[in-house]
């Protein structure tokens, strides 16, 4: 589908066919349980906790950031 | 009836049942769910490295996959490749055109990309033959600037626009391979899936739509947002949808359900989100904000457990390193900092 696409030449016709042509492929959608949902959601956020430096911290002396005191750094 | 008439009567119908499928799944909401659940600790990080260098305002930051290597773009017309171990410059590309509102790292670590104002994706070789960084590609096409960019691969990347597509290129050919047409405002942002096979857009017409890259179809559309969506970002297993609005709230939204699982507001935060990215596991999502700040929420509770404050001007960029071990925030104040 080359060339320019230029929403401006789309006629208010063809921006309402193209809106009514999404929505008959979203109401098709097969839509899981809330619950199970959220419990897959908890699930993927426990699994990964542990290793998330962010939440639990580091060791300054096991941090990569820490400050450079002085002296030369080879890399 | 006009056709124009029966078309909108039609979409609204659909619409309708779509609102009822959605109501139909809800057995429960996620604030029940983690009714059980402690409250993260308090998460304090401070500031470890500040990237000094930009002249002026701060647009974009993009970290590379797997380093410590991160790429930002300023209106001072220049991206900068940082070490942000040593906060050395490992490169700094003078660019065509200052007005730059976007920059992307590619996963291979070979190129980096930016856009603006000049409607064009320009793509730049880091490692050419004679060492000198050369732009390799300028994708012009768009009729509207470059909010965002993000790259599959060396050879594909994909664009957002105020002119309200995002478009899928061929980098070689310097060619557009899919145009995703839908959205009814300015696209403004952009988040490809962990597998690479979807992306997620964000626009001012408040909507956050889920797009199959191969296909070329839009599978999904999430409303809510009373304003325009500024940030978007996947949840990190690819099932769930971040996104942060000038509406000052960011909202999650499950991929499975179809709908909004909760929203990150506080009637204390009045101002806009201009940024956004969760932390390694997906229990802290971090967002900057208008108001100079950086908030911190706890994804599951949806309660604030932390604030960056260190920047004299709005937080316009976030990112978290792929390692989850670091995140660097940028500011109109022209630094960069790296928090953990």
């Amino acid at each position: 589908m080359p060339g320019v696409i230029n929403m401006d030449e789309l006629t208010d016709l063809d921006k309402a066919k193209m809106e009514r042509d999404q929505k008959k492929i979203e109401v098709k959608l097969e839509r899981w349980m809330m619950s199970k949902c959220c419990t897959e959601f908890m699930e993927a956020v426990q699994a990964g906790v542990e290793e998330d430096t962010l939440v639990k911290g580091i060791a300054e002396d096991k941090n990569p950031f820490k400050e450079l005191k002085g002296g030369c750094v080879v890399c | 009836m006009g056709e124009m008439e029966a078309l909108r009567k039609e979409a609204d119908n659909l619409k309708d049942q779509i609102t009822e499928a959605r109501k139909v799944v809800q057995d429960t909401t996620l604030q029940e769910a983690v009714a059980g659940t402690a409250l993260v600790g308090r998460v304090q990080l401070k500031t470890r490295k500040t990237l000094r260098g930009h002249l002026a305002k701060i647009y974009a930051m993009h970290w590379g996959t797997d380093t410590k290597f991160c790429v930002s773009a300023s209106q001072d017309g220049k991206l900068i490749v940082w070490d942000t171990l040593t906060t050395n410059k490992v490169n700094a590309i003078p660019l065509k055109s200052s007005w730059v509102m976007t920059c992307a790292y590619a996963p291979s670590g070979n190129m980096v990309a930016c856009g603006g104002l000049d409607n064009m994706c320009s793509i730049y070789n880091l490692k050419g033959k004679d060492g000198n960084v050369k732009v390799m590609r300028e994708l012009a096409a768009h009729t509207g600037y470059l909010s965002c960019c993000r790259f599959l691969s060396d050879s594909e990347i994909i664009t957002s626009s105020g002119d309200c597509t995002c478009v899928l290129w061929d980098i070689e050919t310097g060619t557009e391979k899919t145009i995703f047409a839908g959205h009814l405002g300015d696209c403004m942002s952009l988040a490809v899936s962990p597998d690479f096979k979807m992306f997620i857009s964000g626009a001012c017409d408040f909507t956050a739509k889920l797009w199959d890259i191969r296909e070329a179809t839009c599978r999904q559309t999430f409303s809510g947002h009373e304003s325009d969506i500024n940030a978007i970002g996947f949840f990190p297993n690819g099932n769930a949808v971040i996104t942060g609005s000038d509406d000052a709230t960011c909202k999650l939204y499950d991929l499975r359900a179809d709908q909004e699982l909760v929203t990150y507001q506080d009637s204390g935060i009045m101002c806009g989100v201009t940024s956004l990215a969760p932390s390694l596991s997906g229990r802290l999502l971090l967002a900057g904000y208008d108001d100079f700040n950086v908030n911190i929420w706890d994804m599951l509770k949806a309660e604030r457990v932390g604030v960056l404050a260190g920047h004299d001007n709005r937080v316009s960029c976030i990112g978290v390193s792929s390692d989850g071990m670091a995140c660097c925030t940028g500011s109109w104040d022209s630094f960069l900092k790296i928090w953990n």
